[in-house]
């Protein structure tokens, strides 16, 4: 048999112990467009073959993720008979009248030891010819994220771009004087409250390999650093010194922190080992304030947010601590940076009167771009492909989550039922 | 001896320098502003009434005598700023000084910020604030060994509303005791 091309054995149930435990899969967050791409690729998804017996459909979740990007247009599959599920089958010209550059094609088949056979195929409409072929080996509770990682590869093969749809988002919810720490996927679907505290817990970082969070909690009346497994659960306060410890950032080697100590006068940047074993290196030395690390993807620098020159100002230095050079001249309140996973350039808060905005700076050129509008923007961090900025922003006096293309032209809201939301971070790729 | 000495010779200086008004009165002022400033404490009278040795006792403990300068507890600040106004600086030097003739006290000095702005950066403003304190009363003589400073940055807030009123009730350091 000729099917696959690349081949594709899906095996996440180690990864997704803890978040996928018996929990219904429900969506806390639902995702709003408000705003599109300027020329969006038509694609068309035809049902796949037995999926109607799912419980958990895997063709509307495809169809969702492309359209929630923004860069696609899904096109009416409907009414097309018979369905095409192998190639052969592929009616290319009556897609083509449809409007369809591309047309996608699979079935699911139940296995004897109860997983299921998912395999898919992207047929170029116009070359009549395919783009892509997977087959995933997946149990009942891994539909969704077998869905969005054909969407992944659909995303990848159209846009040139790593997809981020198999990718999950941390953020806090705030209900009544109760704090949780919550883990959810992309597109909100599967929400898990990690941490719950009656007291403040801010500054969600990711590990680099999505395994652990770094997080702030005020658990003890004061700031203190924790790492966290999400496999497992075990927790450890890996900075709690004499003062505040904060603003946890991972380096990208996933042994290393980057954090905001105290212990010395001043809020200080230290580079701590992430087990919380050794004692820490402090990287800045100023009588200001430096906070707010955040790591190049080579491991090679820092930006981090000082008040050195009098306003808070976004500036870089050599991983290993050295010599700070300012990177932010407009504007006289720029904080909160983090690096684009390219590299090439970051996104970061700036207050401009009284309202806060999320902007993106290049590193090569200088140039600033302010990408929103809400008023009280805040906490953007990019998501692994470094196409959109997830953040949080208030509607009617309640945070809520909203992303943004780093480009500006797709712009995403995330309604949340109750509580309120703040404090996200884009978790990173995973089993590429 | 001669420590301590000093320490009441600068705080006189101090209180001297400043255009504050007489303590009690300034006193009165704060907490006029900050009504619940010390909501935690218990009535004076309420674990002691049934006690043989009468009310003496009470006002012995400072911290938690309404009329004594040492129950109040906050420090305001400006807009972007952890300069100690001038009105604050006694509170400040009766804490200092009561620090230094009670080597046993552990003092936690609390910086907080208003909501505008990163929860980071704002947590460490409200931790220059704090450390203005502390540094105001390791001036004074008081033992730093005693005082931890630490933030809470905006994630708390005494006031919950989104106006100036609120942000300046907020922009605020606050002084309370190993217990409390």
């Amino acid at each position: 048999m000729i099917f696959m091309k690349p081949f594709r054995l899906l095996s996440v149930s180690f990864l997704f112990a803890l978040l996928f435990a018996p929990a219904a899969l429900r969506a806390a967050l639902t995702i709003e467009i408000v705003g599109g791409g300027a020329n969006q690729i038509p694609v068309a998804i035809a049902p796949f073959r037995a999926e109607e017996g799912l419980a958990q459909k895997i063709t509307p979740v495809i169809a969702a993720d492309l359209a929630r990007s923004g860069l696609f247009r899904v096109v009416d599959a409907g009414g097309m008979v018979p369905v095409p599920y192998e190639p052969e089958q592929v009616d290319f010209p009556r897609w083509r009248a449809r409007g369809a550059e591309a047309v996608v094609i699979g079935s699911v088949t139940l296995l004897s030891d109860g997983r299921y056979d998912i395999r898919f195929r992207l047929m170029d409409v116009v070359k009549q010819t395919q783009l892509a072929g997977f087959v995933y080996f997946a149990s009942a509770a891994q539909l969704r994220l077998t869905a969005h990682k054909i969407a992944d590869v659909i995303y990848e093969k159209m846009t040139g771009d790593a997809g981020v749809f198999a990718t999950r988002i941390t953020y806090i919810v705030k209900k009544g004087k109760r704090y949780e720490l919550q883990v959810a996927d992309a597109d909100g679907y599967g929400a898990q409250t990690v941490l719950a505290s009656n007291e403040p817990i801010i500054s969600p970082a990711w590990a680099p390999n999505g395994t652990r969070l770094a997080y702030v909690s005020f658990e003890h009346k004061k700031p203190v650093v924790y790492v966290q497994s999400l496999t497992t659960g075990d927790r450890k306060a890996v900075a709690n010194f004499w003062g505040s410890n904060s603003a946890p950032a991972w380096a990208p080697d996933g042994r290393r922190l980057a954090v905001t100590l105290t212990k010395d006068g001043g809020s200080q940047i230290y580079l701590i080992n992430a087990d919380g074993g050794g004692s820490p290196t402090r990287l800045t030395s100023s009588s200001a304030i430096d906070t707010e690390a955040s790591f190049s993807p080579d491991g090679q620098w820092i930006i981090f947010t000082s008040d050195r020159g009098g306003g808070p100002q976004i500036y870089r230095m050599p991983a290993s601590g050295g010599q700070p050079q300012r990177l932010t001249f407009e504007g006289n309140y720029n904080v909160s940076p983090h690096y684009g996973p390219d590299g090439k350039s970051f996104t970061f808060m700036q207050r401009n009167g009284n309202r806060f905005h999320i902007a993106v700076q290049d590193f090569a050129t200088r140039q600033v771009q302010i990408l929103t509008d809400g008023g009280i923007d805040e906490s953007p961090s990019f998501a692994p492909n470094s196409r959109m900025i997830l953040y949080a922003t208030k509607v009617g006096g309640r945070g809520i989550l909203a992303a943004v293309s780093s480009d500006g032209r797709v712009k995403q809201r995330f309604t949340e039922d109750a509580g309120d939301v703040r404090e996200p971070s884009w978790g990173p790729l995973v089993n590429k | 001896m001669k420590k301590i000495f000093a320490v009441l010779f600068l705080a006189g200086v101090l209180a001297g320098c400043s255009s504050a008004p007489p303590l009690e009165q300034e006193g009165a002022k704060v907490e006029d502003r900050v009504p619940s400033a010390v909501p935690q404490e218990k009535p004076a009278d309420s674990g002691v009434s049934s006690k043989p040795l009468g009310t003496s006792t009470v006002a012995a403990d400072p911290l938690k005598d309404p009329a004594n300068i040492l129950s109040k507890r906050s420090v305001y600040f400006d807009l972007d700023s952890n300069i100690i106004k001038d009105e604050y600086k006694p509170i400040v030097s009766a804490h200092a000084k009561y620090l230094s003739q009670n080597r046993g006290k552990q003092m936690r000095i609390e910086g907080n910020a208003d909501e505008r702005g990163s929860s980071e950066y704002n947590l460490a403003l409200g931790q220059r604030r704090a450390d203005a304190v502390k540094q105001m009363m390791q001036l004074l003589g008081a033992p730093v060994s005693q005082i931890e400073t630490i933030s809470f940055g905006k994630e708390k807030p005494k006031a919950t509303g989104h106006d100036e009123a609120a942000w300046a009730e907020n922009r605020r350091g606050d002084i309370r005791y190993q217990g409390e």
